[in-house]
Order: structure tokens, then C-alpha cells, then sequence
């Protein structure tokens, strides 16, 4: 299936990749309705796609499935960004993120999760795990301006990179209801990003939601 | 009618079915900013992708209802599917009931959870009749690429 843009792409080295216009995303999700929304959102941001079904063709699709390797070199399935449900059938979100993270070839490459559940544990595992951002479905435009912008300026910035994370307002501790609380002992820089999305109404979609500079503190131990 | 007035009608629709919560605002609107040249009927396949979809994941639901004993696991994970799509297409009404259905689930009340699938079901029928309306098509039938298919299912 490799075109010639591909075949060419080859051949080219690493720097020249990163000055391409095109990132390409990996997206996968088990629910079609959701595929081709994210789908969509991205290819209106002048990404390609590829989206799939199940982490298990994740991993085939990224050649991490046991199956002999491509050879070394051979990047014409470059992925600049995978973006993965969390709740899948056989292998979660979370399981992929995993896999991912252990892959010399791939562990660079930032990996996005998309959930419909903001529940803590939940978040700070991805988190912990590598993920680069989590990000509570239905998924925006916003978002996906964010990623985009991310990958664009911030990818080769070595570590220190600014982190962006997003933040649910109302946290779950282990589905448990409790009525939303503020979260206890934030630094001052994450408590000003959780204060203004309090203060600002729901923005239009293309405005996008302010940065944390630092990385997001351990704010409790959980059981 | 001519084009403004399909315009002025479709706009009115849309705020009527919006204030009536059938649809999120943001949500249904931003996937209709996604709509293009290339793809002017976006939110129309997405809708019609829901519709095949969900009556997919009911026959699963029902089965799993009539099942005894009753796998409250396994109908938490189908509504809960189902609840994410309805989600991305804007439905609040249908997934506040997902919700209710899930809660159900979760207290392991089989009475609760046959209820709560009722009320799923009747309000995504009154969706599906909003939209059809408004997309003015039936929706089992679909396009792709400008041509209308139907879908047998």
C-alpha cells in the first residue's frame, strides 16, 4: 500500500521529516461512531489518519505484534501521535500504552488517551505510564487544535517539554459519586489553570485551554 | 422552497431540537462545522452509522436482559458502548438514560434495568424521528458520496 510519497519518504533523513506539513495519527478506538468523528476532527487539522479498530491492530499496524519486524530504517509507517480509547475489548488503552512504552522503536512517539470517564486512578495511571495527555471524550476540535500545535512546536524540544494536560473539573475516586471538590495541595501554577477553567464559561471550540508550564504534581497517594 | 427558507427552517430546527435537549449544542454543532465540501453530509452518515449501530448493540441488550441469570457485567458494558456514542453524536436525552440504565446495572436491579432500557429506547426513537426530519430522510438509508444507499438490515 506505500505510495511513492511513501517509497521517497524513505529514503529521507529524520530531519526532513520533521518539516513536513503532514503528521500523521494514529488513532484507535473500538466504537465506529467515535473513528469517524476523531477521524474527521484530525483531517480537518491537516493530519493523516489512520484509524483502527483494537490495540491488536495497533500493534500489527505499528509492527509490534511478534510478526517479523520491518527492517530498521524502513519508516514508511512514521506515526507522529497515536490517540487510543481506554476502554477497548481485549486490550484497553492503557494495555497499548504499555506496549508502546516498551518498544525501542516506539516509545518516543506520543500517546494520547481519550476516555468518556474522567476517574482519577485512572488518569494518573496513563500518566505515570508515559501517556502524554488524556483527554476526556467527546473529544473537540480544541483538543485536537492542542495535540496539533503540540506536535508541531513542541515534539523535538527536548525533555522539559511543556506538558499540556487536561484537567477534568469533577474527579471520581474509584467510581465512588462525590460531590466535586478542590483538590488539595496544588502548586500555584496548576491551581491558576484549574481557576480559570472555573471562571471561564464553556469557550467556543476554537479557543483553546491555557498551558500548564510544569509538569502536573502527584497531588495524593491512592490506594 | 427556495434556498434561504431551507435555510431559515433548518436553522429553527435545529434551535428547537437543541432547546428541547434532544441535541448538545456544542457537540452537534461542532460536527457540523466539520462539514465540508468534500463531505457535506458528515453528520448525516455519522447519525445513520449511530442508528445501524445501536440497534446492533439493543439485540445485545435485549439477549442479554432474557439471559438467566442476568449478566449485569456484561449489559453495563454494552450500554456503556452505546452510551459513548450517543455521547459523540450530542444525544443527551438518550444518554441520560444510558445512565439511569447503568446505575441499574450497577445495583444489580434486573427490574430497574428492564425500565431503564424502555425509556433508552424511547428516546432514541423520538431522536431518530427529530432527525429524520431534519436531515429530511429516512434514516436507514445513507449517503455515500453523494449517492443514497439503503441500508437492509
Amino acid at each position: 500500500m506505500a505510495t511513492a510519497g511513501e517509497v521517497l519518504r524513505r529514503n529521507v533523513p529524520e530531519s526532513f521529516e520533521l518539516s513536513e506539513k503532514e503528521l500523521h495519527v494514529l488513532a484507535v478506538d473500538d466504537s465506529i461512531i467515535d473513528r469517524k468523528v476523531i477521524e474527521k476532527l484530525l483531517k480537518i487539522s491537516c493530519c493523516k489518519v489512520t484509524a483502527v479498530e483494537s490495540g491488536t491492530r495497533a500493534l500489527q499496524y505499528l509492527g509490534l505484534d511478534g510478526e517479523k519486524k520491518s527492517s530498521v530504517g524502513f519508516d514508511g509507517m512514521k506515526v507522529n501521535l497515536i490517540i487510543t480509547d481506554y476502554s477497548m475489548p481485549g486490550m484497553t488503552g492503557y494495555e497499548l500504552l504499555k506496549k508502546i512504552k516498551e518498544s525501542s522503536a516506539f516509545r518516543e512517539v506520543p500517546v494520547v488517551i481519550m476516555s468518556s470517564e474522567n476517574i482519577l486512578t485512572r488518569i494518573d495511571r496513563c500518566l505515570e505510564e508515559g501517556a502524554e495527555e488524556f483527554i476526556v471524550k467527546p473529544v473537540k476540535l480544541s483538543d485536537v487544535n492542542r495535540l496539533k500545535n503540540f506536535m508541531m512546536g513542541g515534539e523535538r524540544k527536548e525533555k522539559g517539554v511543556k506538558k499540556v494536560q487536561k484537567r477534568p473539573l469533577q474527579v471520581d475516586y474509584n467510581n465512588s459519586s462525590s460531590a466535586p471538590s478542590p483538590l488539595p495541595q496544588l502548586s500555584p501554577s496548576f491551581a491558576c489553570n484549574l481557576a480559570s477553567l472555573h471562571s471561564s464559561p464553556s469557550s467556543s471550540p476554537s479557543s483553546p485551554l491555557p498551558r500548564c508550564a510544569s509538569k502536573r504534581p502527584r497531588l495524593h497517594s491512592m490506594d | 422552497m427556495d434556498r434561504n427558507q431551507l435555510r431559515r427552517q433548518v436553522a429553527h430546527m435545529r434551535s428547537s431540537l437543541i432547546e428541547q435537549h434532544y441535541l448538545d449544542q456544542q457537540q452537534f454543532v461542532q460536527l457540523e462545522d466539520l462539514e465540508d465540501d468534500s463531505n457535506p453530509n458528515f453528520v448525516e452518515e455519522i447519525v445513520t452509522l449511530f442508528y445501524k449501530d445501536s440497534s446492533r448493540l439493543f439485540q445485545k441488550i435485549d439477549q442479554a436482559l432474557h439471559s438467566v441469570p442476568m449478566d449485569f457485567a456484561k449489559l453495563d458494558d454494552y450500554m456503556h458502548q452505546f452510551k459513548g456514542s450517543s455521547s459523540s453524536i450530542g444525544a443527551i436525552k438518550v444518554k441520560n438514560e444510558c445512565t439511569q440504565f447503568k446505575e441499574f446495572c450497577l445495583a444489580g436491579n434486573a427490574e430497574g434495568c428492564f425500565r431503564a432500557f424502555q425509556r433508552v429506547k424511547h428516546e432514541h426513537e423520538a431522536l431518530k424521528r427529530q432527525l429524520e426530519t431534519y436531515f429530511q430522510v429516512p434514516l436507514d438509508t445513507f449517503f455515500l458520496s453523494g449517492q443514497l444507499y439503503a441500508v437492509f438490515d
